[in-house]
């Protein structure tokens, strides 16, 4: 069996054993290649009451390399409107990039992104949103970020 | 690379493994690495990623001997500390990355975060083969040791190609971090060249450090800066701002340029959508011809082509055209000039082909030998040489003060632009039998005028940056008004 298979069935069982943390649901993990959460921002936030969708892409080389990972944008759900987060979904967050560590999972990667969002004080998409979303890659993963501020 | 490993192993007492990283993270300089690691070497060395960052602040009684001891953490890594987190004998080890708990091979680095040697050898692989990274930290979130090249090597097993490029990934760090050594950027080439007269930067304001590789005379460069081919008579500073000027701008600018124009009446933004010039602006209903912007009227039947650009009306209805429409123009009076040179750059292969065509025919059509119509491609392998000198002319055109020292390095520009525009005209010009020899005359004679064209060209602007005589209409670097 492919490590990325195994290592995905672990994960799955794990959160079906455990269950996913407070603001995280699994909306779909109908195979090894996409997954679907919805991610919601507790507490005293700027973005509560919104609830937004985090699709996982994984390909062979998970959890060795990091899975492409953005916010759904479609009829039903929106990305947040976030200085890291593009219009078109794509987050610029170096976890998914150079500070991707083969032991973080599809859980953690939910958390720090919801945090990412807890933390944020101002609704504000980033500078170069408009460049960016023009001429992005349909696949975030082929995008190399150059990563802002990490500390909003 | 390997005599500065040594060194430093031996004044460090550490592994040539430790003294290579250390190396690696100072960028190799190695002064500067003795003088900190001398000043305080766990610091350098947890910097380095080669020891772990103490989990808390030992009392400070102990820090009176510590130096000793962390040296020998260095030179090494303890294997006590990494079957500290290795699980209770009897429990199989699980690795936390493929849950694989047939993997009972392990690897660790001196920081005990210990994995299956598979995930490891997967690891090491991407970072080296999809990444091009040397700089191999620990797999485990948030630890920055950095894996030394034994580790790396035990890690890929047998796998000889990744190990290979490994190497050549530090050697090409190792290139990168010397001022005076430098890869030829040539597809496949893996010759060095090396250039003390470029070295510092100060240097740069002055001259545009041109070199050639000892793998191929075609092998032109600049030493400077990352511009991969010879951009003379510019330097660098300018060279690179009009590169991203372009990145930045030509795309909108052109889309622009040719499909949006403002009604000389009533300013509005009209686009043209059909391949007529009679244009009728929407709002104020004025009738203008889209070449000139003039007034339809003056123009008579003449509508299928517009050559009253000149005519009094029509300079005033441009001049009418709003000021940033006219930096644009200014712009792409620039561009348009430099993209036309580098797409006769792009098609000069093809250029070669044909000439090589007609080589054969000239020899068939007269008396020449092969030797004798080498002049068509020594004609061919000048102007392209002109174009590339042409292109970045207009770059340098573009940032140049207004006055009379421009006014003269546009002269030479515009010398040297027609001849070439004549060679190039004479080469593809088609055979005839009868004029062969004339034809070879006048290329030759040509071929020669352009070449001193194109020395004065390079030489005069050179010399300018001698002397201090070009001045810009920005702020160059290396030109810092006082
Ligand atoms: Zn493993
Ligand atoms: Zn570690
Ligand atoms: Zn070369
Ligand atoms: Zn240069
Ligand atoms: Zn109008
Ligand atoms: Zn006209």
């Amino acid at each position: 069996m492919a490590v990325s298979t195994r290592r995905l069935q672990k994960e799955l069982v794990e959160i079906q054993k455990q269950g996913t943390p407070v603001g995280i649901t699994l909306l779909s993990a109908d195979d090894f290649q996409t997954w679907l959460f919805t991610v919601q921002v507790l507490g005293d936030t700027i973005y509560s009451g919104e609830l937004f969708a985090l699709k996982f892409r994984f390909d062979g080389q998970y959890p060795i390399q990091p899975p492409a990972v953005q916010f759904v944008v479609d009829e039903k759900y929106q990305a947040p409107v976030h200085p890291h987060v593009y219009s078109n979904g794509h987050i610029c967050a170096s976890i998914l990039g150079n500070e991707w560590s083969p032991v973080l999972s599809v859980i953690a990667v939910c958390v720090t992104i919801q945090s990412m969002l807890a933390s944020c004080k101002k609704k504000e998409r980033p500078p170069d949103n408009e460049r960016y979303v023009k001429h992005a890659p349909e696949n975030p993963k082929k995008t190399q970020f150059v990563y802002h501020d990490d500390t909003v | 690379m390997q005599q500065d490993i040594e060194h430093i192993s031996g004044i460090f007492g550490v592994e040539p493994d430790i003294a290579s990283l250390l190396l690696r993270y100072m960028n190799w300089n190695k002064e500067r690495l003795i003088e900190k690691y001398m000043d305080n070497a766990h610091a350098v060395s947890t910097a380095a990623g080669i020891v772990p960052p103490e989990k808390s602040p030992e009392p400070s009684c102990s820090q009176i001997g510590p130096r000793r001891s962390s040296r020998l953490g260095i030179s090494k890594p303890s294997k006590s500390k990494a079957s500290e987190r290795s699980p209770p004998a009897g429990e199989p080890f699980v690795c936390p990355i493929c849950f694989d708990d047939t993997q009972q091979e392990t690897l660790a680095l001196a920081c005990g975060h210990l994995f299956c040697r598979a995930c490891w050898g997967a690891y090491v692989s991407s970072k080296v083969r999809t990444e091009a990274e040397s700089w191999i930290t620990c797999m485990a979130e948030g630890c920055a040791l950095v894996a030394p090249d034994s580790f790396v090597r035990t890690a890929l097993g047998d796998d000889a190609q990744t190990w290979a490029r490994f190497q050549e990934l530090v050697v090409r760090h190792f290139v990168s971090c010397m001022p005076n050594l430098k890869y030829c950027p040539y597809p496949s080439c893996s010759y060095t060249v090396s250039c003390p007269a470029a070295a510092s930067k100060s240097a740069l304001a002055t001259i545009v450090p041109t070199v050639r590789c000892g793998a191929s005379g075609a092998h032109v460069f600049c030493f400077g800066c990352a511009i991969e081919t010879d951009h003379r008579p510019v330097i660098c500073a300018v060279a690179k701002m009009w590169l991203q000027k372009c990145r930045d701008d030509s795309e909108t600018a052109n889309w622009i340029k040719s499909n949006t124009k403002e009604c000389s009446k009533c300013q509005s933004t009209i686009e043209k959508n059909g391949g007529c010039n009679h244009m009728t602006c929407k709002k104020c209903k004025y009738e203008f011809c889209w070449v000139c912007m003039g007034p339809w009227s003056e123009h008579g039947t003449a509508w299928y082509s517009c050559n009253r650009y000149d005519e009094k009306a029509s300079v005033d209805a441009r001049d009418a055209q709003s000021k940033s429409r006219a930096s644009l123009e200014r712009y792409l009076h620039y561009y348009n000039r430099w993209a036309n040179h580098e797409q006769s750059a792009r098609l000069s292969a093809e250029l070669y082909a044909k000439t090589e065509q007609k080589m054969e025919e000239m020899q068939l059509a007269s008396a020449l030998s092969w030797i004798e119509v080498q002049f068509m491609r020594k004609a061919v392998d000048e102007s392209v040489r002109c174009r590339g000198t042409l292109k970045w002319t207009y770059s340098m055109a573009y940032y140049l003060e207004k006055g009379n020292e421009k006014e003269l390095f546009e002269d030479n520009q515009r010398d040297l632009e027609r001849a070439v525009e004549e060679l190039s005209e004479l080469i593809e010009s088609p055979i005839d039998p009868e004029v062969i020899m004339s034809l070879r005359q006048k290329v030759t004679d040509k071929t020669v005028y352009v070449q001193k064209r194109n020395e004065i060209m390079l030489e005069d602007t050179a010399r300018g940056f001698l002397e201090g005589r070009w001045t810009w209409n920005v702020d160059v670097e290396g030109f810092e008004k006082d």
